[in-house]
C-alpha cells in the first residue's frame, strides 16, 4: 500500500499539532491525498498528545493503530516509550531526549521511569537534542521544527516545499529560526546520526 | 474550484458560508467549537456563543422564521439541553434553512458520555446526514440547508471527533447569495397549542415519508463494489476504517441515517453473501435494519469506544500488523491545571476545610484529580448547584457543601440551580470560579467576559448583583492568589446559615500574558514536608532528597506556592534558561 503514516508524539503545548500541520501541507503541495488527526480538549492541558499524518495515492482512515507508523518522532522521552507500539516492524523512530515528567512523578507518587533512553536506542532510536538545536537556531520554540527536519529527510518531499510551507505557516517575525531550525534537523541526520 | 487542507470543524463552517447562511449560534463544547469559530470569521455573516444549547437553537429558530439560513452548533451533551426545542421545531418545520450541527465524541476523548445522536433524529423526527470526512462535511452541510427548506425541517449533521479535527483535502466554492425570505405570520405553523400541534404532527410523518422517498433515490448514498463474505453497511468515519481495514469487501455508505434508507439497503443485501454493520457509539444502524428485518451478522466489534481499522480488522477475522507490546511502568500523564491557574488556591482551601464539593464542566474539574483531589462529583452542566442543594437536605452536616462552578457554566446553566438554592432557603455555599473566560474549550468568551465572538465589547453580567437579585444576602468576592484570604471567606460563608456566594475572580494563566518572575526553593530552608508539593502546580516537583524544586521555565510567579511554605523557602529567582532537562 502507498501510504506513507508518521505520528507525532509529545506533550500537550509542544509544538505537535504546528508541525503535523505543516507536514500534512507538505503533502498537499506534492499533489498527494492527505489526512491529519489529532485530539483537542483535555489532552491540551499538558497531557499526551499525539498527531497522526498520512498521506499518498488516496488516504482512508485519518487514525493509525499498533503497527501502524512508518515513522515516529517522539518529542519527549517518556511519550516515545508510550507510543512505541504504534511503530512499523522496520519504521524510522526519531527522538527529543527530553524528559518532561508527568504529575505523578513530580509529586513523588509514581518513580521516574529508568532506562527508558536504552530501550529506545534498542529499538534503532535516533536521538536529535531538538531542544539544543532550537536555541542555537535562535528559538527555544522551535523544537518542532528540527524534529521535523530530521524526519523529513526519509520522506522525500523537496526541501524548497517544506521551506515554502514553514514560511507560511509560522509568524514572520520567528521564520528565520524556523528556517534554521529545519536546516539543523536535516543535517544532524545528514550527518549520518540517521539510519 | 480551489483545494484547501480543513478540519472537519473548518468544513461545515466553509459549507455553511459557500449556503449562504447568514447566522451562526452554538455553545463551545469539544469537539464541536471550532465550527462556530471560523463561521464567524467568514465575510459577511453574523455569529454569537449563546450562554446555552438551548437558547442556541431558539435563537437560530427565530433566525430561520426570519427568513435567513441559520447554523447551530453544539456537542452530543449540548444537544440534550437543546433536546425541548429540537424535539418541538420538528413539528413547526423551518423559514429559511436550519441546520444543527452535532459532533459526538465516542472514546470520550473530552467528554463526559458517549451518547449517539443519531438517537435524536429519530426521537425528534428530524433528518440526519453523517460526513465521513472534511470534504463530505462541506457537501453535507450544503445539502443539508436544501433537505431543510425542501421538506420544511430542522436538518441534523452529526460529525464525531475524528470528523471533527482530521484534516482532509476539500474543494471549495463561491458563496450562493440569497434572498432573504420575508416572515409571515403563520400561528398554524409556529404556535405550537395542541390543536396546531396535532394537525402538524400528521404533517410531520408526511414530510418525513417525503425525505425517505429522496432518500432511497437520491444517489446520497455511496457503494464500494467488492467480493468476499459480507458486505458492510456503513457511516460516518467507520466507513474509512472498514476501506482500509477490509479491502474488497463491498461497502454501503450511507449519508442520511435517519429516516434509514431501508429499500437502498435491502437492494444491496440482495446482492451480497452476508450483511455486516459497522459503527462506533451505538448500534443504531443494526437496530434499525433488524427492525426491518434485514440479516445483520453479528460481529464482535467492540461496543464501547472508538473504532480504528485494526479494531475492524480484527472483528472481521482479517490479518492484523503484529505490533511491539506496550511498555509496563510508565507514569501516566493526565491533564492538569496550568502554572498560575487560579482555581488552584481555592481547591488547595476546599481540601484544608475538608469540604464535599460538587463540582461541573471546565478546567476545574481536572480539581479531582491528586494531589489536590477536592472535587467529589461532576455529572453535568450546572449539576454542581443542584447536587450541593440536595446533600445538604440529606442531613450531610459533619462536613461543609460547597459548589464550585465555573463563569461559562454559571450563564450555562447555573443561575437556575441558583435560584432554586435560594428560593428553597438551602444552606450551600457556591463558589463562582470566574477565570474571565471559557478555558477548558479555547478561551471562548461568555456573558460574564464582556466581549463577543464578533470581537465587540459588551455589558459584563455582574454575578454578586444577580445573586443579591435571586435573594441571596451572604455574597462576597475574593482574589484565589490571596490564599489566607480565600481560605477565611470559604469558612465564613459555610459557617454562616442559609445559601452563600462567593465569587472567585482570578484570570485564567492563559489569558494572564505578563508573567512575574520565577520562584525558586532555598535548599537551606526547605523541610520536605511537601505542603507546596500538595498544591499541584506543574512547575513544582519532588527532589529525590524529598525537598522541592521549581522549574523555572514554568513558574509563572503567581505564588501561590509562597503562601503554602511555612519556612520561607520559596524565593524569588533569576530568570529562566532556555533548555529543559537533556540527556
Ligand atoms: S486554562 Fe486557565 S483555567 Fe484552565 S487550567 Fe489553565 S489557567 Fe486554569
Ligand atoms: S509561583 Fe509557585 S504555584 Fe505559582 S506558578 Fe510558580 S511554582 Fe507554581
Amino acid at each position: 500500500m502507498s501510504v506513507t503514516t508518521v505520528v507525532l508524539a509529545g506533550v500537550g503545548g509542544q509544538g505537535t499539532i504546528l508541525a503535523g500541520d505543516v507536514l500534512a501541507k507538505v503533502a498537499a503541495a506534492a499533489g498527494l491525498d492527505v489526512k491529519l488527526s489529532e485530539v483537542h480538549g483535555m489532552a491540551q492541558r499538558g497531557g499526551s498528545v499525539d498527531t497522526v499524518v498520512r498521506f499518498g495515492e488516496e488516504v482512508f482512515s485519518p487514525v493509525t493503530d499498533a503497527g501502524g507508523a512508518d515513522h515516529l518522532v517522539a518529542f519527549e522521552l517518556i511519550e516515545a516509550a508510550r507510543r512505541l507500539p504504534l511503530l512499523k516492524p522496520g519504521g524510522r523512530l526519531f527522538v527529543n531526549p527530553r524528559t518532561i515528567e508527568p504529575l505523578p512523578v513530580l509529586i513523588g507518587e509514581l518513580p521516574p521511569p529508568e532506562g527508558l533512553e536504552a530501550v529506545l536506542a534498542g529499538e534503532g532510536a535516533v536521538f536529535i537534542d531538538a531542544d539544543v538545536l532550537a536555541c542555537q537556531a535562535g528559538s527555544p520554540k522551535s523544537a518542532n521544527i528540527v524534529l521535523l527536519g530530521a524526519v523529513s529527510t526519509g520522506l522525500g518531499f523537496a526541501e524548497e516545499l517544506w521551506r515554502e510551507v514553514i514560511a507560511a505557516r509560522v509568524p514572520s517575525s520567528t521564520l528565520q529560526a524556523n528556517l534554521r531550525a529545519f536546516a539543523l534537523g536535516r543535517e544532524a541526520c545528514m550527518r549520518g546520526e540517521c539510519a | 474550484m480551489a483545494r484547501s487542507l480543513l478540519s472537519g470543524n473548518e468544513a461545515v463552517a466553509r459549507g455553511a458560508w459557500e449556503a449562504g447562511a447568514l447566522v451562526g449560534v452554538g455553545y463551545p463544547g469539544t469537539p464541536s467549537t471550532e465550527v462556530l469559530e471560523a463561521f464567524a470569521c467568514m465575510p459577511g455573516v453574523y455569529a454569537e456563543w449563546a450562554p446555552n444549547e438551548k437558547v442556541a437553537l431558539e435563537v437560530a429558530a427565530g433566525s430561520s422564521l426570519g427568513g435567513v439560513r441559520t447554523l447551530v452548533t453544539m456537542k452530543h451533551v449540548g444537544l440534550n439541553v437543546a433536546a425541548d426545542p429540537l424535539l418541538t421545531l420538528s413539528h413547526t418545520g423551518v423559514g429559511a434553512g436550519l441546520v444543527l450541527l452535532v459532533a459526538d465524541d465516542p472514546g470520550m476523548h473530552s467528554s463526559q458520555n458517549e451518547q449517539d445522536s443519531r438517537n435524536y433524529a429519530a426521537f425528534a423526527k428530524v433528518p440526519l446526514l453523517e460526513p465521513s470526512d472534511s470534504a463530505e462535511a462541506l457537501a453535507h452541510v450544503r445539502l443539508a440547508f436544501d433537505l431543510s427548506e425542501r421538506f420544511d425541517l430542522p436538518v441534523i449533521l452529526r460529525s464525531t471527533t475524528r470528523v471533527a479535527h482530521s484534516k482532509g483535502l476539500v474543494g471549495t466554492e463561491d458563496r450562493e447569495e440569497r434572498e432573504r425570505v420575508p416572515y409571515e405570520k403563520r400561528p398554524e405553523k409556529w404556535v405550537m397549542m395542541p390543536g396546531n400541534a396535532r394537525v402538524r404532527r400528521l404533517e410531520l410523518d408526511e414530510r418525513i415519508g417525503r425525505v425517505r422517498e429522496w432518500a432511497e433515490g437520491s444517489g446520497v448514498h455511496t457503494e464500494v463494489p467488492g467480493g468476499g463474505p459480507v458486505g458492510v453497511v456503513t457511516s460516518g468515519v467507520c466507513y474509512h476504517h472498514v476501506r482500509e481495514a477490509l479491502p474488497g469487501a463491498p461497502v454501503l455508505k450511507l449519508s442520511l441515517t435517519w429516516p434509514l434508507p431501508l429499500a437502498v439497503v435491502r437492494d444491496f443485501a440482495e446482492r451480497v453473501r452476508r450483511v455486516a454493520v459497522v459503527e462506533e457509539a451505538d448500534d443504531f444502524l443494526a437496530r434499525g435494519l433488524r427492525a426491518a428485518g434485514i440479516d445483520v451478522a453479528d460481529v464482535p466489534l467492540p461496543a464501547a469506544g472508538e473504532l480504528t481499522p485494526r479494531k475492524v480488522a480484527a472483528a472481521f477475522g482479517a490479518t492484523v500488523v503484529p505490533a511491539r507490546a506496550a511498555l509496563d511502568d510508565l507514569p501516566p500523564r493526565p491533564p492538569l491545571m496550568c502554572p498560575g491557574c487560579p482555581h488552584r488556591g481555592v481547591f488547595h482551601a476546599l481540601r484544608r476545610m475538608r469540604a464535599v464539593v460538587t463540582g461541573d464542566i471546565g478546567c476545574y474539574t481536572l480539581g479531582a484529580l491528586p494531589p489536590l483531589a477536592a472535587m467529589d462529583t461532576c455529572v453535568c452542566m450546572g449539576a454542581s448547584i443542584g447536587m450541593a442543594h440536595g446533600l445538604s437536605l440529606a442531613g450531610e452536616a459533619s462536613r461543609p457543601v460547597v459548589a464550585v462552578i465555573g463563569d461559562s457554566t454559571f450563564a450555562h446553566s447555573g443561575v437556575t440551580g441558583l435560584m432554586d438554592l435560594s428560593y428553597n432557603r438551602g444552606n450551600a455555599t457556591v463558589v463562582v470560579l470566574d477565570n474571565r473566560v471559557t478555558a477548558m474549550t479555547g478561551q471562548q468568551d461568555n456573558p460574564l467576559t464582556g466581549r463577543t465572538l464578533m470581537g465587540e465589547s459588551t455589558v459584563e453580567v455582574d454575578v454578586p448583583a444577580l445573586a443579591r437579585a435571586l435573594g441571596i444576602a451572604d455574597v462576597t468576592r475574593v482574589d484565589p492568589f490571596d490564599l489566607p484570604a480565600t481560605e477565611s471567606a470559604l469558612r465564613a460563608a459555610v459557617e454562616s446559615p442559609g445559601p452563600s456566594v462567593i465569587v472567585v475572580k482570578g484570570e485564567c494563566a492563559l489569558l494572564a500574558r505578563e508573567h512575574a518572575e520565577p520562584f525558586g526553593v532555598d535548599e537551606e530552608l526547605c523541610t520536605a514536608c511537601a505542603v507546596c508539593i500538595r498544591l499541584g502546580c506543574p512547575a513544582i516537583s519532588k527532589e529525590s532528597s524529598g525537598k522541592a524544586a521549581i522549574d523555572a521555565e514554568l513558574c509563572v510567579g503567581c505564588a501561590q506556592c509562597v503562601q503554602v511554605c511555612k519556612y520561607e523557602a520559596i524565593v524569588a529567582t533569576g530568570p529562566a534558561c532556555d533548555v529543559g532537562e537533556l540527556r
